[in-house]
């Protein structure tokens, strides 16, 4: 059962041939047997999850059932689950158990979705390689040395090892889509705006965005099906009607207009990955779509923005972990200064610490314009990129990474060398358009993804673009050994 | 770009952040590093642009100034390092 997709599964649940319990069992065992090598869980829920499928039982039993009733998936560590520990992969929040639930966790558990654990991140979000976690390191299933990509890396990798159907996951700058291409699995990140950030633990506010993972585009479809919507609890969602994402998924892509960034086909691309981008396009062609050389004249500036306006967000967004309310307190503060410093020096790790104080660096008093102000002026200049290339085109492609899973410790003692992992990818963030990766080849045994990149709120043409390549390539099938 | 060990020590303070020495020093190379990078962005033109807070220009949102929430003060309160009879307890800061 362990290799079956969510839609697959869902059939086996309705056809009666195994029940959510024994679903559940059976990766709950897996996650027990396997998970030991890839550190993919921070926290593994068994009685709960147990306690949840028995119930989506009884709702089938009843005849009330959902496609997700009974589906066994995971949360990335990030979404606030009532009762149950929410980390953020740090040890400021090691011990820390929410009184209420996510907006995306009580929309799964509301559709009977069984969630099993929560996957590792990167600390807060922050990094490209799954390195920064506080629960330690993620490893790659596809090469055991190698990173699975951050900060959604547990998702991605427990999707990958099949220790869970699907997972969610979130991205600031690409935190879905380049470990979606490290460990060979599909993953969206939706329009900004799309799916609630209530109770998603916050990094960079107009950048973060909660999103899919699993490894076909129709799971990634059924799982945008239940996260999508208007939420009045989050301020930054918007209210815009959400199509069934699985009822377009099998539309033919005759004429399809395909944009080719030339930006992001330079001399930074190995010549193998762009082999397999390439041969991936060329699957759509035969598809029926056309393909043309758009420009992207700005891209070069969208890391050097988005440095700017993410740490100077998680500067603000961090600040509230100060050691009073909740999360981690220093031993015996002498004084109210002493317990902040202390605190937040003990209770944050490296990267965090880094960003925090480059964030605070860009906004004070001196530097604001200079930085802040000028990095938001280069965003509109990115985001009017996108909707020029979208007057010609309807989707764009590219590689999502530059390179294929690097080694474990390669790039930590370099913070600038690790931003550039995202090179593909953070663009579309301050752009604030959905974009996904796909499985779209391998080099030397590790994975390729195909990045696209679509206009606003083209959710559904993404994942039928994704659909309709995957019934005529199987590299989404492949499984590590 | 360089940037001061004053520099890296003020920020320090101002994000309530201890560093030690050491620290100062590995921040010295990898702040410096990170504002290289950032100083990329001097190179744009971006005179007659308007700066981009929100990707679809949206509006804040407004509700009627109306109580929606129940009191949870216990189940926050069950959450924190330190707590008694309702407040927070923190370092006394007024001898």
């Amino acid at each position: 059962m362990h290799n079956k997709s969510v839609a697959e599964l869902s059939r086996e649940l309705e056809s009666g041939k195994i029940s959510s319990v024994e679903l559940a069992q059976q990766f709950l065992d897996r996650i027990e047997q396997e998970d030991g090598k890839y550190n993919s869980f921070i926290t593994v829920t068994e009685d709960q999850a147990l306690a949840d499928a028995k119930a989506a039982d009884e709702l089938r039993a009843a005849g009330n059932a959902t496609p997700w009733t009974g589906i066994p998936f995971a949360h990335k560590d990030i979404f606030c689950t009532n009762g149950v520990r929410t980390t953020c992969g740090s040890k400021m929040l090691e011990n820390f158990v929410p009184p209420y639930n996510a907006t995306v966790t009580e929309n799964f558990r509301k559709a009977g979705a069984v969630c099993l654990g929560k996957t590792n991140m990167d600390e807060f979000a922050m990094g490209s390689s799954n390195e920064s976690s506080h629960f330690g390191p993620v490893t790659n299933p596809w090469g055991m040395k190698r990173v699975p990509g951050g900060s959604s890396g547990g998702s991605a990798t427990a999707v990958a090892a099949r220790l869970v159907p699907a997972a969610t996951a979130t991205d600031t700058g690409g935190s879905i889509r380049q470990p979606a291409a490290l460990c060979g699995v599909t993953g969206l990140k939706p329009t900004y705006g799309r799916v609630s950030r209530y109770g998603m633990i916050a990094f960079a506010s107009s950048l973060d965005q909660g999103g899919t993972m699993a490894r076909t585009a129709e799971d990634n479809a059924l799982m945008l099906n239940v996260m999508a919507g208007f939420d009045p609890k989050d301020s930054t969602s918007l209210d815009r009607e959400v199509p069934d994402y699985t009822a377009t998924l099998n539309e033919p892509l005759k004429g399809l207009r395909i944009g080719l960034p030339k930006e992001y086909f330079s001399d930074q691309l190995s010549p193998a990955m762009e082999e397999q981008v390439r041969a991936a396009v060329k699957e759509y062609e035969k598809l029926g779509a056309t393909v043309k050389e758009v420009s992207l004249p700005n891209a070069k500036l969208a890391i050097a923005a988005y440095y700017v306006i993410a740490p100077a967000e998680a500067s603000a967004n961090l600040s509230r972990f100060d050691g009073v309310r909740y999360g981690y307190r220093c031993e015996d503060p002498k004084d109210l200064m002493d317990l902040y410093t202390r605190t937040r020096a003990e209770g944050f790790g490296t990267e965090v610490k880094r960003r925090i104080l480059v964030g605070t660096y860009a906004l004070s008093a001196g530097y604001f314009d200079a930085y802040y102000l000028k990095a938001q002026k280069v965003r509109r200049l990115i985001q009017q990129d996108f909707i020029n290339a979208f007057k010609d085109v309807d989707v764009l492609m590219s590689p999502t990474t530059p390179s294929p899973a690097f080694i474990q410790g390669e790039k930590t003692s370099d913070p600038v060398t690790m931003y550039l992992e995202d090179v593909f990818t953070i663009a579309i963030n301050l752009a604030g358009i959905p974009a996904m990766s796909v499985p779209a080849g391998f080099i030397d045994g590790l994975p390729v993804g195909l990045q696209i990149i679509g206009d606003y709120f083209s959710e559904a043409r993404l994942l039928n673009a994704a659909h309709q390549f995957q019934q005529v390539t199987d590299w989404h099938q492949r499984e590590p050994q | 770009m360089t940037i001061s060990r004053e520099d890296i020590e003020k920020v320090a303070v101002l994000a309530r952040i201890r560093v030690d020495d050491e620290q100062v020093s590995a921040l010295e190379t990898d702040l410096g590093n990170i504002l290289d990078l950032v100083d990329q962005l001097s190179a744009a033109d971006t005179d007659a642009v308007e700066p981009m807070a929100h990707p679809l220009n949206a509006v804040q949102r407004l509700r009627p100034d109306e109580v929606t929430e129940t009191n949870q003060r216990e189940a926050f309160q069950a959450i924190a390092p330190a707590t008694e009879n309702g407040l927070y307890l923190v370092p006394r800061v007024i001898e």
